[in-house]
This record gives structure tokens, sequence and C-alpha cells, in this order.
């Protein structure tokens, strides 16, 4: 799981560092995957039975970072559509989607 | 309450879309209530003691806590009274086409995002209202969709991201090693174990976190490019809030988790303030653009306030949230009054202005005491909070920074003064008698918020009760836990 995580990021690290806009949202969406598999890891990766009390199993998975990872899906996928939509707005505008074409320098504006 | 009422109030507005009128009614009765609940609040809080609720009746630390303590609720006040005064600013400058578009209703989500990261009690917690906040100032960075705006969105939005990411990540390691999340909790189980090496690593991480947004050097470089694109009161807000968000979760973590390991955290944070603060220095004195400088001096304002919280004795965090409250209200008034200014002289440079203080005296004298009470300069409000943060640092003997600070207060004078001479003192260099009316309206809040920092300023003896209180629950961190946790 770990070595998981650690691709994942390694992916994205390299896609952010590209000039491609969409490399970088993808690039993003990686990172807060790669994120979310660590909230799993981190809770602890132990057997047992679902989290709702009952009698019968002796151990409960921990439900906490469940709980978190759901939020955290909610939140990235609500960010990286934003940034989908802003993405193409930009590219409509400003007619390139190359980071170092928008550096916003003053001979730039 | 104080985090649901501009909820509703944001719902309420969106049904109100297109009648503009309706919605500056509502937004502006709102924020009245607002400011009147945060004053009950703090009252509350000054005579029983920090407040806490469980979120769906499950107690700390198993349930989301809310929790209120005086540092929170003189937050939440100083952010409902400049959210007023920015509604009103608002009103005549931010057009017609923004106000249509939802422009209310986001300002409502922003102060929900602000509000709700005062007063959570629970790290995760934290992280969700982060994204509330940084939602609505997404939209709000967009809303108008000019070239300008859209790159430099664009930047801010993945940088956040990232930064969210590296939360999430910080989140998932502390909650690897101490098994909650509770930032009470948080704090008992760090004192069991004693802070070992694993926790300050974490510390740090948040440090990257939070620096993030509260942009600290060396990871301000967003911060310039990005609050400069958007039209002037969006500006103001982001200048008065949302770094001062990030600082307020270093003043809570810091405080009250990462405090034992004080020789190598705190040095490593007095260090970034000092450089963060140098930084700021000198690009408020390099540029010719007025809202660049005051940008840079939102940096500058937050060197100086870090260094008080890596300090970390009784004066220099008492003279800390002076300053973050007198920061918060002055540069809003700042922000308004060089949109006032832009709007006059139609230009943003300093060198196209000049004898603006014919036609617009008031303006002018506002404009020059928000100014040195931003260099602090008694009675005006910086004074105290700079005061006690160099005490502070001389009872520690942090002399470096000390002098760091003190030539770092004589640079922003420079700074401003070279707004005030340039663009009010001099020849006028055109006609500027086109909008007057309209100016006037438009200085009202300015005015109103340089009142409420002078009071402030003139009347520190008597709200300084309320600022030892908040001390108080920062340098003994029991009195939160046992708040919290009901023991």
């Amino acid at each position: 799981m770990a070595i998981v995580i650690g691709i994942l990021f390694m992916c994205a690290t390299y896609l952010m560092l590209s000039k491609s806009i969409l490399r970088i949202i993808i690039g993003t969406g990686l990172l807060s995957h790669g994120s979310h598999l660590l909230i799993l890891t981190m809770g602890g990766l132990k057997g047992g039975s679902v989290p709702l009390l009952s009698d019968e199993a002796a151990s409960y998975v921990d439900p906490l970072p469940q709980a978190l990872i759901l939020t955290a899906i909610v939140i990235s996928f609500g960010v990286t559509s934003f940034l989908l939509v802003l993405a193409y707005r930009t590219y409509q505008e400003l007619g390139t989607d190359d980071m170092e074409e928008m550096r916003g320098t003053e001979t730039n504006e | 309450m104080p985090v649901l009422w501009p909820l509703f109030t944001g719902i309420l507005l969106i049904f109100f879309a297109k009648k503009i009128k309706l919605q500056r009614g509502i937004s502006l009765f709102s924020s009245l209530i607002g400011i009147l609940i945060s004053f009950y609040l703090v009252n509350t809080v000054h005579n029983q003691g920090i407040l806490t609720l469980g979120v769906g009746s499950w107690d700390a630390p198993f349930g989301i806590a809310i929790v209120a303590d005086m540092l929170s609720s003189l937050l939440v006040l100083t952010t409902n009274i400049i959210g007023f005064a920015i509604l009103l600013y608002s009103f005549y400058s931010i057009g017609e086409e923004r106000e249509r578009h939802y422009y209310y209703p986001i300002i409502q989500f922003l102060l929900i995002g602000v509000n709700g990261a005062f007063l959570t009690g629970d790290l995760f917690n934290l992280f969700v209202f982060f994204e509330v906040m940084l939602m609505a100032s997404y939209v709000l960075l967009v809303l108008g969709g000019t070239k300008i705006q859209l790159r430099e969105s664009l930047k801010y939005i993945i940088v956040n991201v990232l930064s969210s990411s590296f939360f999430v990540i910080m989140v998932a390691y502390l909650y690897s090693v101490l098994g909650t999340l509770n930032m009470a909790d948080i704090s008992q189980r760090i004192t069991e174990v004693n802070q070992p090496g694993i926790i300050s690593v974490i510390a740090i991480g948040f440090l990257i976190v939070f620096g993030l947004k509260g942009a600290i050097f060396p990871l301000f470089q967003w911060l310039p490019g990005s609050y400069y694109a958007p039209p002037i009161p969006v500006m103001a807000l982001f200048g008065a809030l949302l770094t001062k968000v990030g600082i307020y979760s270093i003043f809570r973590t810091y405080t009250l988790m990462f405090y034992h390991d004080q020789d190598f955290t705190h040095t490593f944070l007095a260090i970034l303030a000092i450089l963060t603060i140098i930084i700021g220095v000198i690009g408020a004195i390099a540029y010719w653009d007025v809202k660049k400088i005051i940008i840079y001096n939102i940096i500058i304002a937050v060197g100086v306030i870090l260094f008080g919280i890596s300090v970390m004795n009784e004066q220099a965090l008492s003279g800390s949230i002076l300053y973050i409250i007198h920061d918060m209200l002055i540069k809003a008034a700042l922000f308004l009054l060089v949109g006032i200014m832009i709007k006059i002289s139609g230009s943003d440079d300093l060198r196209d202005m000049g004898g603006l203080i014919k036609q617009y005296p008031a303006v002018a004298w506002t404009f020059f005491i928000a100014a040195i009470s931003l260099a602090g300069i008694p009675p005006f409000s910086g004074f105290a909070g700079k005061l006690l943060i160099l005490q502070g640092a001389a009872e520690k003997g942090a002399y470096l920074g000390m002098a760091v600070v003190l030539i770092s207060s004589l640079m922003v004078l420079y700074s401003v003064m070279k707004i005030f001479m340039n663009g009010f003192w001099g020849t006028p260099k055109a006609d500027y008698a086109l909008t007057n009316g309209k100016v006037n309206k438009m200085l009202v809040p300015a005015v109103l918020l340089v009142i409420i920092s002078v009071l402030f300023g003139v009347g520190t003896e008597s709200v300084y009760p309320y600022i030892t209180q908040a001390v108080d629950s920062l340098m003994n961190p029991e009195i939160y836990n046992k708040a919290v946790l009901k023991e």
C-alpha cells in the first residue's frame, strides 16, 4: 500500500511540474488520491467487521479514516471539477494552456 | 451560530439572485445581525469562559467540537465587522454584473468558512472549513472573468489544492501517531508522549500547510499576483481575512499542540518570520503601484505576528493578538482607501497621481490616520501590539528579531508615506472632480473601519482584559483542554 502511495505521489509531482494545465490538473487529482489512500493506510489496515455495533464481531474497523476520506473525496471532486472548468475558460480567453506563457510579468499583461 | 447565520443568509440570497436591491438589503441586515451575535459571543466567553458545542451531541473527543475561546471569538467579531464594511463598500463599486452573479451569497459563504475555521476545535473540521473558505474565494477571484483574473486564479487554485493535499496528508500522519483529531485531545496526548521527533516533523508539515495559506517566506509567491487581480472589495476581503486564517491556525497549533520542543519548532518559525518581514519590506519599498505596496504590507504584518508567536511568552502573544486584530481592521481600511484613490485617478501607479488632497481632503486624512496606525505610531492601534511583541522578544533575548521588527516598522512608514506624499500631495496631474458624490459614499465604510481601529488603539486599556483572557488559554493549554474535554 505504501508503495502504491509513493508511486502516486511521484507521478503527481512529475505531472505538476509540467507546463500544460491539463497535466497539472491530473497531477493534483493523483495527489489527492494518494493522500486519501494515505489516510486509509495510516488508520491501520486491520481486519475486523463493519463498524456497526453488534454482539457477534470481536473487533471493528476504525470508522473514522473512512469518514475522513469520504469528506476529502467530495471536496477534491468539487475542486477538481471547478479547476477543469476554469482551465477551459482560461484556454478560451487567453488562447494558451502553457503555464510559461501565463507568467503575468509586466511585459506580458 | 456565527457559522450558521451566514449559511442561512447565503442560501436565502441565492434565491434572489436577480434582485440586486433585495440582495443588498438582506446581506447588510444579516451582517449587522452577525456583528451582534459575535458581540454576544465575546461577552459570553468573557463571563463564562470557553464555550464548547459537540456537533450532533457527540461529546469531544469523539464528535466534532465547536470551541469558542477568547481568541476565536474576538477574531470572529473582527471578521464580521470587516464583512459588514466591505459589503457597504461593494454596493458602490463592485458593479451590477457581478452583483447579479451571486456576489453577495459567495461573500456569505466566505464568511462561513472564515468563522468556522476560527471556531472549530477539530483538526479535520478545520480542513473542511478551509475548503469552504477557499471554494468561495476561488469563485470571488474568478467572478468577472477578465484575463488577468483567470490567469492568476488558476495559479492560486493550484497552489491551494496542493496545500490542501498536504493538509490531508499531515492529518493522516498525526492520526496514525496519536489516534485522535480533536485538538484538545491531540494536545493532551502529545503532552503524554512528550513530543518525540515525529511530532516535530508533523509540526513543520503543518507549518508548510498554514504557511501556504498565510503567505510566509518562502511560500508567499502566489500572493502578490493573485491578490492583485480581483476588484478592490474582494481584494480587501482576501487581504484582511484569508491570510489571517492561516496565521490563526499557526497560533492554534503552535500554542496548543506543538509547544514542547520549542527550541526546534519555534526557532524555525522565528527565522521564517524574520525572513518574511524582510521580503515584505523589500517588496513594499520597491513598487510604485499602490495595490502592490499594500499587498506587500500584508506580508510584513504576517511576519510580525508570527514573530510574536515564535517568541511564545505572555507579552509577545498578547501583542500578536492585538496586532492581528489591528491588522485585519487597518488592512481592510487601507485597501478600501487605495481603491478610492484608484477610482479617482483612474490609475494604480503612484507616478500618475498627485494632489488628491485638494479635492478630496477627507480621503487624504483618513488615509493618513490609517497609514500611521499601520506603522504603529502611538496612540494608534498598531503601537500597543508591536510594543508588546518587542517587550516579549526582549525578555527572551531575541534581539535580532527585535531589530528587524523595529526597522520594518520604519520601512512600513516609508512605504505608506510614499503613497501619501506622491498620491495626495504635489500638483494635481488631472482634474479629478468627476465622481464626488460616489466617493463620499465609498468613503463611509473605510472611515468606519479607521474609527474602529483608532478606538481600538486608544482604548487598548479597556480591551486588554479580553486579550489577557485569550492569552491565558493560549499559554496554558490545560484550560482549553479541560473546557473541551470536560474533565
